[in-house]
C-alpha cells in the first residue's frame, strides 16, 4: 500500500478515533512524523505555511491540505479523477502542484476546497470582480444569467475540451465533427471576447 | 505596442533602485503584481507549444488595444540570448521563471520601467508594478487602472467563490502578491534580523532574499510580502504588507543608531574598509560587490562616508551585476573575466568621482 501524501510503501497505518468516527491513516515513515508532530505539536495547519508563496514546487505544502482524513482507497479512486477539459488527473495535480486549466477548479471544487482552507485560512473570494464580465452577461441575450456562467469563464473553458475534439477529429479525418467543433468555438468565443475595439469609457 | 532594444535600458538604472521615493534610505522599492489566466486555455505548464504561442499572440494584441498599451513596447524573450534574459531579470522586468521558461513567452513594458507585463510566466499573464520607495498606495492605484483596463479587452478565468483562477492554488482569489524590498543592514549586523523574521511569518508574511525565491539575501536587502492571496481583499492585502513597513524601519533606524552610539569606531572601520576594497580590489565576485556596497551604502547613510552619494551606490549595484557588466562592457565573459572586470568597472567609478573616507 502507499502512502497516503507520497510514493513510497506505507509503514504506518494509524487509526483515529475521533467524537462519531473512525480515520485510517496510510503514511510512509517522513509523512507519519510528519504527522504525528503535528497532532502532538500547537503547529496547526497556519504553522504549515512554508512553500505557500509564490515558490515553485510547493507540492509538499499543497499535499498537506490533503490525504490526512481520506483512506488509502478513497485517495486512489480520487487520484484517478481527471479533468473534463485539460484530462489533468488529480494525482498528476498532487505531484506537480500545479493545475491543468481553469476548469479544474469547478471540477475539483470539493477536493481543493479544504486544501485552499489550509492555504489561505478560507475559502470564499471577498476581492475585486470582473466588471466588464458581467455587463457583457447582462447583454448576452440573458441567456448567461446563472451565476457562475456571469462571467463567460464556465463556457470558455469549455473552448479547451472543443479543441482538443477537434484535434482528435482532424487526427481521425472526421472533418465534419472537426467542423462542427471549430463553429461551436468561434460561438462561445464571440460571444464572450469582443471582437472590435472596445469603446472609450467616459 | 513596439518592439524594443534592450541596449537603450542600460543607460538608466531602472525603477527599482532609482534611489527616491518616500523612506528610500531603506525602502527599496514597492511592488504589486496579479496573477491573471485566459479561461480558453490551459495553464501555461499544461500548454502544448501551439496554444502558448496563441496566449501570448491573443494577450499581445489585446493589450495593445488597451490605452495602457500605447505606452508599452513588448520583447519577445522566448527570443531572446540567455545574457539578455539575465539583464531584465537584474532589472526585475522578468522572473528568473519566466526567463528560464521553454516557448513563447514575452513581457511588456513601459518607459519607466514601472509596469511590466508577463506572458506566459507561470500563469497566462502577471502583471507587475513596481514604484521607488514606500508607495504601496500608488502602485496599488497604478496597477488596478492596468488591469482593468486589460480587462475591457480580455477574458479573465473567474470563479464566483474563488475569485480569480490561477495555475497554483497559492495564488488563487485576489492574484495579488504585494511586496517591498527593505535594506536592513542595521538588523543583520546586530543578529536581529531572525526574531524580525520569526515574528512576520507569525503574522502570515513571507520574507525572501533579493532576486526572489530561494536565494539568499544578497547585500542585506529583503523582501517582504504577503502570503495569502483569498479572503482578504486586495486593499486589505495591501495594508497588511504596508502597516509592518513602518515598524521595521524604526527598528532598522534604531538598530543604526545604536551601531553608531555604542559601536561607532568598529561601524566606521566595516564601511571603511569594505569602501576600501570596492575601489581597489582586482578581482571580484557579484555577491561580495553586493555584500561592500550594502555596508557602504549604511557607511553614506550614517555619515560615516562623505562624497559618495546614494544614487551612485544603487547604479553600482545594478551595473555590476554579470548581466549589466557584460552589456556595458559590450562583451561576453566567463566568471573569472566578469570578477576582473567588475573590479576595474569599480576602481575606475571611484576614481572618476575622487571621493575620500572621512
Amino acid at each position: 500500500m502507499k502512502c497516503q501524501q507520497c510514493e513510497k510503501q506505507a509503514v504506518f497505518h494509524i487509526t483515529e478515533l475521533e467524537t462519531g468516527s473512525v480515520r485510517e491513516l496510510h503514511l510512509c515513515e517522513d509523512h507519519a512524523r510528519v504527522y504525528l508532530n503535528q497532532a502532538e505539536g500547537s503547529g496547526g495547519p497556519a504553522e504549515d505555511a512554508e512553500g505557500s508563496g509564490a515558490a515553485p514546487g510547493g507540492a509538499g505544502s499543497l499535499n498537506a491540505g490533503l490525504g490526512v482524513g481520506q483512506t488509502a482507497d478513497e485517495l486512489a479512486v480520487l487520484d484517478q479523477k481527471a479533468c473534463d477539459m485539460c484530462g489533468i488527473t488529480f494525482f498528476e495535480f498532487r505531484n506537480q502542484g500545479r493545475l491543468g486549466c481553469p476548469h479544474d477548479y469547478v471540477q475539483f471544487a470539493k477536493e481543493l476546497e479544504p486544501l485552499i482552507a489550509n492555504i489561505h485560512g478560507a475559502t470564499e473570494h471577498t476581492g475585486r470582480r470582473p466588471s466588464r464580465s458581467k455587463q457583457l452577461a447582462g447583454d448576452a441575450a440573458g441567456d448567461a444569467a446563472g451565476d457562475a456562467a456571469a462571467d463567460g469563464t464556465g463556457e470558455l473553458t469549455g473552448v479547451i475540451g472543443l479543441r482538443h475534439e477537434m484535434k482528435e477529429a482532424i487526427a481521425c479525418e472526421d472533418y465534419e465533427k472537426a467542423k462542427e467543433n471549430r463553429d461551436a468555438i468561434r460561438a462561445i468565443e464571440d460571444r464572450w471576447i469582443p471582437t472590435d475595439r472596445p469603446e472609450r469609457q467616459e | 505596442m513596439q518592439t524594443m532594444k534592450l541596449e537603450s535600458l542600460t543607460q538608466s538604472i531602472g525603477e527599482w533602485l532609482r534611489g527616491t521615493g518616500p523612506e528610500s534610505d531603506i525602502v527599496m522599492s514597492s511592488r504589486v503584481r496579479l496573477a491573471r489566466n485566459l479561461p480558453q486555455y490551459p495553464f501555461v505548464s499544461r500548454a502544448s507549444e501551439q496554444d502558448r504561442a496563441d496566449i501570448e499572440r491573443f494577450l499581445r494584441e489585446r493589450i495593445a488595444m488597451a490605452p495602457v498599451g500605447k505606452s508599452l513596447e513588448s520583447i519577445d524573450v522566448g527570443g531572446l540570448e540567455e545574457i539578455d534574459r539575465q539583464f531584465l531579470v537584474e532589472r526585475q522586468l522578468i522572473s528568473r521563471e519566466h526567463a528560464d521558461a521553454q516557448g513563447a513567452r514575452s513581457v511588456a513594458i513601459d518607459q519607466l520601467e514601472q509596469v511590466s507585463l508577463m506572458i506566459n510566466e507561470e500563469d497566462h499573464l502577471r502583471i507587475q508594478c513596481i514604484h521607488s520607495g514606500l508607495d504601496l498606495r500608488g502602485v496599488w492605484e497604478q496597477i488596478k487602472v492596468v488591469d482593468e483596463q486589460i480587462e475591457q479587452v480580455v477574458p479573465y478565468a473567474f470563479h464566483p467563490r474563488f475569485g480569480y483562477l490561477t495555475a497554483c492554488p497559492t495564488n488563487v482569489g485576489t492574484g495579488i502578491r504585494v511586496s517591498v524590498m527593505l535594506h536592513l543592514p542595521a538588523l543583520v549586523i546586530t543578529r536581529q534580523i531572525d526574531k524580525v523574521f520569526r515574528s512576520l511569518h507569525k503574522i502570515s508574511l513571507a520574507v525572501r532574499g533579493l532576486y526572489g525565491e530561494g536565494s539568499q539575501a544578497m547585500g542585506d536587502f529583503y523582501q517582504i510580502s504577503n502570503q495569502t492571496t483569498l479572503g482578504k481583499s486586495e486593499e486589505e492585502l495591501v495594508e497588511q504588507v504596508g502597516d509592518v513597513v513602518p515598524v521595521l524601519i524604526d527598528y532598522e533606524r534604531r538598530a543604526r543608531e545604536f551601531l553608531v552610539r555604542e559601536t561607532e569606531q568598529n561601524v566606521h572601520d566595516q564601511v571603511s574598509r569594505a569602501y576600501g576594497i570596492l575601489r581597489t580590489a582586482q578581482t571580484i565576485s557579484a555577491e561580495e560587490t553586493m555584500q561592500l556596497l550594502s555596508r557602504v551604502r549604511m557607511g553614506v547613510l550614517l555619515g560615516l562616508i562623505g562624497d559618495v552619494k546614494i544614487a551612485d551606490i544603487n547604479s553600482l549595484l545594478i551595473r555590476t551585476q554579470p548581466a549589466h557588466l557584460q552589456k556595458l562592457r559590450g562583451v561576453e565573459l566567463d566568471t573569472k573575466d566578469r570578477n576582473i572586470e567588475r573590479a576595474r568597472y569599480l576602481r575606475q567609478h571611484f576614481e572618476a568621482g575622487g571621493q575620500n573616507v572621512n
